[in-house]
């Protein structure tokens, strides 16, 4: 079970691609069908959970388009950052 | 309430004030700047208020079209040159339909032109003050007093039809003094008093935008629309204009602002003279009152246009008249004022043989040899 | 092994409630969208969305105030700061802010932001430096590149002909009432957050009245520059940072605590939202 994952708005996403050229895990790829606006969105492809919802994806998207989630009760060492990321989220 | 001596850009600035203005935003320029001057001394005893000179006219009409944006009574005030600097930033405020105040006390042009006064922004003022298709209400007075009533009264007019409203004044009422009896004050607007689609800050409410940019043609048609059916009902509301002694009149005087105060000096002299002279002058000029014109053309038998330039508002005069009596034209420029005796010394020539009359009187000019005098304004070949 | 529902994730990062939900036009990968997006985030955490005016220039970011939740307006080109000066000087305790592109800044505006910077306007000037006019499809501006190509400098822009690239933080941070002037660039993750921290800076030193704020921000146009998105981040690398050098160029004394930020505990090992200046 990832310790993190990622939501995209889909028919948000332009395809531009920069969030898979920062993602530390290679968990997203481009996806091969199109969305509403004929772009091929961003998708999570994480079958070993390696995502941990560090966020640089949503750090450098132009859009906005991707949400990221963490899981609470990952162990302590980790659980720092999320604190203060959720201050930064709410 | 006494009179007091007031020079007219002064008088302007206090009845401003008056009205309850909040901002001033302006720039030094002749025959204009005593405006900026009594601003500068006076707004910072008012708190709350704002004076600021601005780095240029463009600058100056920009920060008008912020003020405006944010909801409070905000004036700027210039002369020609600065005024065709301003062209941009007042269609832009035309087009998002924000109140706002602007004085041009005109002097001599085209270009650097000189600090005499004249009417050479008839054109720019009533016709294309900016791109697109709008028209500032434009008021046009002829003695200080009148000056500081249109003023006083500029504020509201402008907040109800939420438009631009010009003073269009010149460098003699600018500069010359006369008894005036000023309004009473008014308070600044609150901020809870000013309009609803002000910015302020989306607080317990959806934002507002205020733009003239409608990408989409039928979204920027039905904006024009709207300003259209607005400056019909200008045309309605607004028109302001003064007659005098035209009930019996055979030969009409048609001008505004300083010309039209030569004017009435004429008409008496004419009348001492037995000749039945009447003036129409124009207080609006946009709007124009054509009807009235339309009605007197019918009665008289010749028009006199009298301007301080080529010949602006003697096309209007035309076009309204179309042909129901021969419009002539008499103008000074370069900023001469015409004195009474030319114009008398025209009517006399009118009224002799009223197929005559010269265009503009063709004084020297810097050696280019005589421009050709203007031909008959009246459509009648000479 | 049975999925864990969304709903026992906690939410790390989301779009900020200062950005509308509507879309950009912008083209894929233009930054113009992140740096929206980070002054959307600055705006949440500075609590300030219905105290902020947007004053939009002309120019690709001409919709600004579509993507923005705060009360906006439309500048005539390059007018911004004069219009925001009229509009602050009226509510002065509203936070004003422009957002204007290099062709609207750098030339046709340049007088105005020199003088609302010499006036000391509370203002916050967020520029954004993509070396060409974008939005009328890619002519060259006053920093554009030397030898740089675009559809007005077809041969490549011949500084002997109109001169070298203009640097706008240097020009700017010569007058005393910019208080405030900082250089950015939004090509990797490490300094889009330095960016962030920029902005909230200088919407901070508006916020304490202490005169003109400005974050030049080195930007990406993929479209007109004919390169992918990742290609256009590293052209601002490898092309643009030597001629506009990133950093500090006026901070002044008043300024100067707020850039500290409360250095986190080292438990903390720094916070994903902002990232405290050196």
């Amino acid at each position: 079970m990832a310790r993190g994952t990622i939501v995209v708005e889909t028919n948000r996403c332009k395809g531009c691609e920069l969030c898979t050229t920062v993602c530390p895990q290679d968990v997203l790829a481009m996806s091969d069908s199109f969305n509403a606006r004929g772009y091929k969105p961003v998708v999570l492809v994480d079958p070993k959970n390696k995502c941990t919802g560090c966020a640089l994806c949503a750090v450098i998207c132009p859009d906005a388009v991707i949400t990221v989630f963490r899981l609470p009760n990952v162990s302590r060492m980790s659980r720092a950052p999320l604190a203060r990321a959720q201050a930064m989220a709410a | 309430m006494a009179k007091e001596l007031w020079k007219g850009n002064e008088a302007i600035a206090e009845a401003a004030l008056r009205a309850g203005v909040e901002a001033y935003f302006g720039y030094p320029i002749t025959p204009q700047t005593e405006l900026l001057e009594y601003m500068a001394r006076e707004i910072p005893k008012y708190p709350g208020r704002v004076f600021l000179q601005a780095e240029s006219e463009l600058a100056a009409v920009n920060m008008v079209y912020g003020a405006a944006c944010a909801g409070v009574r905000v004036l700027s005030s210039s002369s020609s040159p600065g005024i065709s600097l301003m062209t941009e930033g007042l269609s832009y405020i035309a087009g998002t339909e924000v109140p706002a105040v602007l004085v041009d006390i005109m002097r001599g042009g085209p270009g650097l032109g000189n600090i005499m006064p004249s009417q050479g922004d008839y054109f720019q003022m009533t016709k294309a003050l900016g791109h697109g298709d709008f028209h500032p209400i434009v008021l046009a007075p002829s003695t200080v007093q009148e000056a500081v009533d249109l003023t006083y009264g500029a504020f509201e007019l402008a907040e109800t039809y939420r438009t631009v409203v010009v003073i269009l004044a010149d460098g003699a009422i600018g500069q010359m003094m006369e008894p005036v009896v000023m309004p009473p004050a008014r308070p600044v607007m609150t901020e809870q008093e000013r309009a609803d689609w002000a910015l302020r800050g989306a607080k317990d409410r959806e934002r507002r935008i205020l733009t003239s940019l409608h990408l989409s043609a039928e979204g920027l048609e039905r904006m024009n629309q709207g300003l259209q059916n607005k400056l019909a009902r200008i045309q309605q509301k607004e028109l302001r204009w003064q007659e005098t002694m035209t009930d019996d009149a055979d030969l009409l005087l048609v001008a505004f602002g300083t010309a039209g105060r030569v004017c009435t000096s004429v008409v008496s002299a004419a009348r001492r003279a037995g000749l039945k002279v009447g003036l129409l002058r124009p207080i609006s000029l946009w709007p124009f009152p054509e009807q009235r014109l339309v009605e007197l053309a019918e009665r008289v038998q010749q028009i006199l246009v009298v301007e301080m330039n080529a010949g602006q508002m003697v096309l209007d005069v035309k076009a309204a008249v179309a042909g129901r009596a021969p419009v002539h034209f008499y103008g000074r420029m370069g900023g001469v004022v015409p004195l009474p005796d030319e114009i008398s010394a025209q009517i006399d020539k009118l009224v002799s043989e009223p197929a005559g009359g010269t265009g503009f009187k063709t004084g020297s000019n810097n050696g280019y040899g005589q421009p050709k005098a203007m031909p008959a304004a009246n459509g009648v070949r000479a | 092994m049975t999925p864990i529902a969304l709903a026992d994730y906690d939410v790390v990062y989301r779009r900020p409630d200062a950005l509308t939900d509507v879309q950009t036009h912008y083209c894929p990968g233009c930054t113009h969208g992140l740096i929206h997006r980070l002054i959307g985030e600055v705006i949440d955490e500075l609590g300030i969305r219905e105290n902020t005016i947007c004053v939009a220039p002309v120019g690709c970011a001409v919709f600004a105030y579509n993507y923005f939740n705060v009360d906006g307006c439309e500048a005539p080109h390059g007018r911004a700061p004069a219009m925001a000066t009229g509009i602050k000087r009226v509510i002065p305790d509203r936070v004003v802010f422009t957002y204007q592109g290099d062709g609207d800044l750098a030339a046709i505006g340049t007088n105005e932001i020199i003088h609302a910077a010499g006036r000391g306007e509370d203002l916050t000037v967020i520029f954004v430096n993509n070396a060409n006019y974008g939005m009328t499809g890619g002519q060259m501006a006053p920093t554009t590149l030397a030898g740089q190509v675009t559809t007005s400098s077809p041969y490549g822009r011949d500084v002997d002909l109109v001169g070298m690239p203009m640097r706008v933080a240097e020009l700017i941070s010569t007058i005393p009432g910019a208080s405030y002037v900082v250089r950015r660039s939004v090509h990797n993750v490490a300094n889009i957050n330095k960016t962030k921290a920029a902005i909230k800076t200088a919407f901070q030193v508006q916020m304490a009245g202490l005169g003109l704020s400005m974050v030049e921000v080195l930007s990406s146009c993929p479209t007109n520059w004919h390169m992918s998105a990742d290609g256009a981040l590293k052209w601002i690398e490898d092309a643009m940072i030597p001629v506009y050098p990133l950093g500090d160029y006026r901070v002044a004394d008043a300024v100067e605590p707020l850039t500290k930020r409360r250095r986190p505990d080292r438990s903390q090992n720094g916070s994903l939202a902002t990232i405290p200046e050196e």
